[in-house]
C-alpha cells in the first residue's frame, strides 16, 4: 500500500461528499435534531444525561454504515472499483481511504452535535471529551467497515438500505439500551455479547457514569478495535481484482 | 466463461507492438469478454492470456495497461479533473497528466464541469482519458468512440495512430465497420469466435468486396457454407 493512493482516496471521497451539499446537511442536522428532541421528550436532566451520550455512539455508527454501503455499492455498479482493481491501488488503499475519510466526517458530526449538548442542551458527561471522541470514531469506522462488507451482498441501493435495518435495529434492541441486558433471557444476553454495539454502548454508558478510562471502557475500546479489524479484512475479501 | 456461459472459444492471436489491433463484431459476440481476459479482470476457465510478457492481470502490468470499459466508469459527482487528479495519483502519473489527457480527448472546456452532467458522448471521452493517463504501452478500449459525431470519431483516431506511432499497442472494439479500415489489422468475431484475421486490404481482398460489411456478410456466408 502507499500513503499517497490512500490520502489521494480519502481525497477524493471528502470532494464527493463535498459536491452533494444535501447529504452533507443531513448528515449534520439529523443527529442534531435527535439530540433536542431526546432532550425535550424527556424533558429531565439525569434521563438525558444517561440516554444521549448513548445515542452519541449510536449516529456515527448507523450514519456510516448507510453512507459506506450505499457508496461502495455505487463503485461496484458503476464499474469504478472494477478500474481501480485494474490499477496500481492495495485494497487496503481503498479501505484506509474510506475509514480515514468517514473518521474525518464523523468528527465533524460528532463535534457539532457534542457542541449543541453540552451547550444548549446541557447534557452532564462524567468522563472526558477525549475518550468519547475516541468512541464515536471508532464507532464511525466499525459502521463504515461493516456497511462496506454488506454492500458485497447487495445488487441494488434498494437491497443495500435494507440491510441498515436488518443489521442495526437487532442490535439496537440487544444492546441494553432499551431494556438493561441483566434483565434479557440468558440467550439474548448471549446474542448481545457477540454483536459490536453492545460494546459501543456500553462504552458510552462508561464515559457518561466515570471520570476514569475504567477497566470497562478499556476492554469496549479494545472489542470494537477487534470487530472494526474483523469487518475490514472481511471487506477486503469483498474487493475481487477477477469476476467471473 | 462470463457469467456462468462459454462466451469465447478457440480464439488466439498475437498483436504486435505498435499497431492498432480491431476487434469487430455485432454485440454479444464476446469482445467485451475477450478484451476483460486482456486486462485481466475476467476469470478465464481455460488457455492462457499473456500481455507484455506477463500473464494477463499481473501486479506488473498495472500501470502499463491502460483500461475503458464501455460503460463509463468515472465518479459522477465529481469534476472532470477531479476525476482525472484520483486516477492519475493511484497510477502515479506526472502531476501534468490530467491535463495533458483532458486536452487530448478535447474537453478542456469541460474541465470544471460535474461530471454527471455531461453529455454521453462526453462521458465516454472522460472515460478514454482515464485510460490515457500515465501513457500506458497497451490500452484497451471497449468501443470508444460510440456516440460520438464523426469529427470527433475522426480525431479520436487520429489520436489512436499518433498514439501508436508513438510506441503503444491499441486493442479497439467497435461495432461500426467503417472504423476498422483504420486498424492495422482487424479480427471479425462472431458468436464467440474468429471469423477473420487480416489487414483491412487483405480482407476486402480475399472477399472481392469493396466495403467491410459486406466482406463481413460474405464471410459469414462462407463459412455457413463449408459447414454443410
Amino acid at each position: 500500500m502507499s500513503f499517497a493512493v490512500t490520502f489521494a482516496t480519502t481525497r477524493r471521497i471528502l470532494a464527493q461528499l463535498r459536491h452533494d451539499h444535501r447529504t452533507l446537511a443531513l448528515l449534520i442536522a439529523v443527529p442534531t435534531l435527535l439530540m433536542i428532541l431526546l432532550r425535550y421528550v424527556f424533558d429531565q436532566g439525569p434521563m438525558f444525561d444517561r440516554i444521549g451520550p448513548m445515542l452519541l455512539g449510536l449516529f456515527p455508527f448507523t450514519v456510516m454504515f448507510v453512507v459506506a454501503s450505499v457508496a461502495t455499492l455505487r463503485e461496484r455498479t458503476t464499474g469504478t472499483l472494477e478500474r481501480l482493481m485494474t490499477m496500481p491501488l492495495a485494497k487496503l488503499d481503498l479501505l484506509l481511504g474510506y475509514a480515514l475519510a468517514f473518521g474525518v466526517f464523523a468528527l465533524v458530526q460528532v463535534g457539532v452535535v457534542l457542541a449543541i449538548s453540552l451547550t444548549w442542551l446541557g447534557l452532564d458527561l462524567n468522563g472526558s471529551l477525549g475518550s468519547l471522541v475516541l468512541v464515536s470514531l471508532l464507532d464511525a469506522v466499525l459502521g463504515m467497515a461493516l456497511g462496506l462488507f454488506s454492500s458485497a451482498f447487495a445488487r441494488s441501493e434498494f437491497q443495500a438500505v435494507q440491510f441498515l435495518p436488518a443489521f442495526v435495529l437487532p442490535q439496537l434492541l440487544l444492546c441494553g439500551l432499551i431494556v438493561p441486558r441483566d434483565s434479557m433471557a440468558s440467550w439474548l444476553q448471549a446474542i448481545s455479547d457477540v454483536l459490536p454495539l453492545t460494546y459501543a454502548v456500553e462504552a458510552m454508558r462508561e464515559i457518561s457514569d466515570s471520570a476514569e478510562f475504567t477497566g470497562t471502557l478499556t476492554l469496549d475500546v479494545a472489542v470494537m478495535a477487534a470487530f472494526t479489524v474483523a469487518a475490514l479484512l472481511l471487506g477486503a475479501a469483498t474487493l475481487r481484482r477477477k469476476t467471473p | 466463461m462470463r457469467g456462468g456461459r462459454e462466451v469465447l472459444h478457440g480464439v488466439t492471436f498475437d498483436v504486435p507492438r505498435g499497431s492498432i489491433l480491431g476487434l469487430l463484431g455485432p454485440s454479444g459476440c464476446g469482445k467485451t469478454t475477450l478484451l476483460r481476459a486482456i486486462v485481466g479482470v475476467q476469470h478465464v476457465a481455460g488457455g492462457a492470456v499473456d500481455v507484455l510478457g506477463e500473464p494477463a492481470g499481473s501486479p506488473g502490468l498495472r500501470r502499463r495497461v491502460g483500461y475503458a470499459t464501455q460503460t463509463p466508469a468515472v465518479y459522477a459527482d465529481l469534476t472532470v479533473a477531479e476525476n482525472l487528479r484520483y486516477f492519475a495519483s493511484v497510477l502515479r502519473a506526472p502531476r501534468d497528466d490530467p491535463a495533458r489527457v483532458i486536452d487530448e480527448v478535447g474537453l478542456g472546456r469541460h474541465r470544471d464541469q460535474t461530471t454527471g452532467t455531461l453529455s454521453g458522448g462526453q462521458l465516454s471521452r472522460v472515460n478514454l482519458a482515464v485510460a490515457l493517463l500515465g501513457a500506458p504501452e497497451l490500452l484497451v478500449l471497449d468501443e470508444p468512440t460510440v456516440g460520438l459525431d464523426p469529427v470527433l470519431r475522426q480525431e479520436l483516431w487520429e489520436l489512436f495512430r499518433a498514439l501508436a506511432e508513438g510506441g503503444a499497442t491499441l486493442i479497439v472494439s467497435s461495432h461500426v465497420m467503417d472504423e476498422a479500415g483504420r486498424t492495422d489489422r482487424l479480427l471479425l468475431m462472431r458468436e464467440g469466435g474468429i471469423l477473420a484475421d487480416g489487414t483491412p486490404e487483405g480482407l476486402r481482398e480475399r472477399t472481392g468486396t469493396s466495403d467491410l460489411e459486406a466482406a463481413f456478410l460474405q464471410l459469414i456466408t462462407e463459412k455457413a457454407g463449408s459447414l454443410t
